[in-house]
């Protein structure tokens, strides 16, 4: 079993909010994939009876919705808005300068496997471009500076 | 002008305390519809309002509950749609963070005008912040008594749900979001039937913009006549606009519906960048068709941007100065509805592909002339092809941009490079 208790049982608590309770899958994917960090084939059979659903149910949603990562990434995932009104105040070159900082591959795992980097599309925060979304929050107004006391940060974290 | 009805507390930190909320008067909109008002006349009072969908398409939101068929045995559901994920947009997560009783209010008496005793809000899954503050707000409500089962001892029963999605443009339209709210791909139905009568697990159902219905609290507080006389005649009330792009204060404004563009980005905006002069405008998010200068002085309703050729849609307004590479706009949207076509209709999911494959082709030195008018072709084979207007929206800022910059295209294919080099590419 790769998901926790405490995952199981916040999927069954979804599971029991909605009149249907394939309508959990969505809310339970995001426990998954948080708890995890990905999601794979074997952990949607897990999903699946957590809610009381069929696997493949769970799978055919799952993969469709590309917000879920579908292999393995860094501790931290990156995502730079490369949208249009990030694009116009510099996305493109956020992009290159994380890239390059941390040393990886759009898409790689940094050595120490803390970062990945991607471009995403708008993530609605285009008037306080340009933008990045690190796990689940989000930075904006970026500047050199910025982000260089982010990844600080984050590397102190570990 | 600015006109804050929606935001009037949005810089209130304790906004999103209920405390604080019903310090304001909060609450007291629901309360009196509850003991006050039938169903019938809630819906009169919107209808009265001329309040219309802020989500995209503008229909009028009181008409749109009256469809809602009053003798169904079936349950009925309110979804509130707060996907955002129109490229330019950002305001309901504003309403949702700053002011998320507002929303949850509106939910609250949207339910009761169409007899439903559940009431989701789909937000979109990247918008964590968002999300968290509005089951706050809920988690609040109940507590007060102001939701779950009979509400204030009138017999009303209302749960209200936060749904979170997965990352999908497509979610946003509503037969999709209706779809991934049932657990499924957020493909899009065909309709008829319309969601009202046949939506969410093929009930009754109505969706709303959660802007939309964060003006409800303020008409039955009001009067549909106030609401009415805010704006134009027919496009009643204020909007939001996010105004983001080459302008020095980018950010969300609330304008009086009818405010000429020009005030939202010389006044309000502080004018372009870097003193350059102003390009294009797009006026409602990337699915609508762009603007140019000359335009500047339209005033922002329905009525008046559609005749100067493009839509008031969701209401992002980007600003592109002189140099921005209109080829390379066209390719970052085409990249966009490539993206996000959900792969059900051929036209689309092949259509959008190809687009975005010439464009690359073209920035890269390899276009030929031949292919503005393929470009031209594919958008023809793709507008009106498809089940829902991903498709139709896909096309817009392709043919945008070749109807009013096609002379960019040519020196693009003539000589490799852009005409115009995007000088404003770095954010150090
Ligand atoms: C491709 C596509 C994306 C859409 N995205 C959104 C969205 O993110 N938010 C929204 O409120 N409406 C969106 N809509 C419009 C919805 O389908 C629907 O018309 C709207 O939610 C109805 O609410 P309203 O009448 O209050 O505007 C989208 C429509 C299409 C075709
Ligand atoms: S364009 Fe980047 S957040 Fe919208």
């Amino acid at each position: 079993m790769a998901l926790s208790t405490e995952s199981i049982d916040a999927i069954k608590e979804a599971a029991a909010r909605y009149p249907h309770k394939k309508s959990a899958i969505l809310p339970a994917l995001t426990i998954a994939y948080r708890q995890i960090g990905y999601l794979y084939d074997d952990l949607y059979i897990e999903v699946a009876d957590a809610i009381g659903v069929s696997p493949n149910e769970v799978a055919s949603a799952a993969t469709f919705y590309t917000m879920f990562p579908k292999q393995k990434v860094g501790k931290y995932l990156i995502q730079v808005c490369t949208n249009i009104s990030c694009g116009l105040m510099g996305a493109e070159s956020l992009k290159e300068y994380l890239l390059k900082k941390l040393n990886v591959k759009e898409g790689g795992i940094s050595e120490d496997g803390l970062f990945t980097v991607v471009s995403v599309e708008c993530l609605g925060s285009c008037t306080t471009a340009p933008m990045m979304q690190v796990n689940q929050t989000y930075y904006e107004n970026l500047t050199k500076e910025k982000v260089d006391e982010i990844l600080n940060d984050l590397r102190e974290k570990g | 002008m600015e006109k804050k009805i929606l935001f009037a507390n949005i810089d209130d930190p304790g906004q999103p305390e209920i405390d604080t909320y019903i310090s304001k008067g909060g609450y007291e909109s629901f309360k009196k519809v509850l003991k006050e008002m039938k169903p019938e006349e809630v819906i009169e009072e919107v209808k009265k309002s001329g309040l219309r969908g802020r989500g995209g398409a503008g229909f009028p939101a009181g008409m749109k509950w009256s469809f809602v068929p009053k003798d169904s045995p079936k349950p009925k559901y309110l979804v509130c749609n707060g996907d955002e994920s129109e490229p330019g947009t950002c305001k309901d997560r504003v309403l949702m963070e700053h002011d998320p009783h507002l929303v949850v209010e509106g939910m609250a008496i949207a339910a009761y005008a169409i007899g439903a005793n559940h009431a989701f809000i789909y937000i979109r899954g990247e918008f964590d912040h968002p999300a968290n503050q509005m089951r706050k707000a809920i988690g609040q409500a109940y507590d007060k008594g102001y939701l779950g089962k009979n509400i204030l001892g009138t017999g009303y029963d209302l749960e209200m749900i936060v749904h979170t999605g997965g990352g999908a443009y497509i979610c946003g339209e509503e037969t999709a979001l209706l779809n991934s709210l049932e657990g499924k791909p957020g493909q899009t139905r065909i309709r008829p039937p319309f969601p009202a009568v046949e939506g969410l697990y093929a009930c009754p159902t109505v969706v709303n913009n959660v802007e939309t219905l964060s003006n409800v609290s303020l008409i039955i507080k009001n009067g549909g006549e106030w609401y009415a006389s805010i704006g134009t005649e027919k496009s009643t009330g204020t909007r939001i606009f996010c105004l983001s792009g080459h302008v020095k204060n980018p950010g969300n404004y609330e304008l009086e519906l009818g405010t000429p563009l020009s005030y939202l980005i010389n006044d309000l905006g502080g004018r372009v960048i870097d003193g350059k002069k102003l390009k294009a405008i797009i006026p409602g998010g990337s699915s609508t068709p762009i603007l140019l200068p000359d335009k500047i002085d339209t005033p922002l309703d329905f009525e008046s941007i559609a005749q100067a050729g493009s839509m008031l849609g969701s209401g992002g307004v980007i600003v592109m100065h002189e140099d921005t590479d209109m080829v390379w706009v066209a390719r970052t949207l085409a990249h966009f509805y490539m993206h996000e076509s959900c792969g059900e209709c051929t036209p689309c999911r092949q259509g959008t592909k190809w687009i975005y494959d010439i464009l690359s082709r073209i920035t890269f030195g390899e276009g030929k002339m031949d292919d503005i008018d393929l470009l031209l072709d594919l958008c023809d084979n793709i507008d009106g092809k498809t089940i829902c207007p991903l498709g139709d929206a896909a096309v817009i800022p392709i043919r945008s941009t070749i109807n009013l910059f096609r002379n960019e295209y040519e020196y693009y294919i003539k000589t490799g490079k852009p005409l115009v080099n995007n000088k404003f590419m770095s954010f150090v």
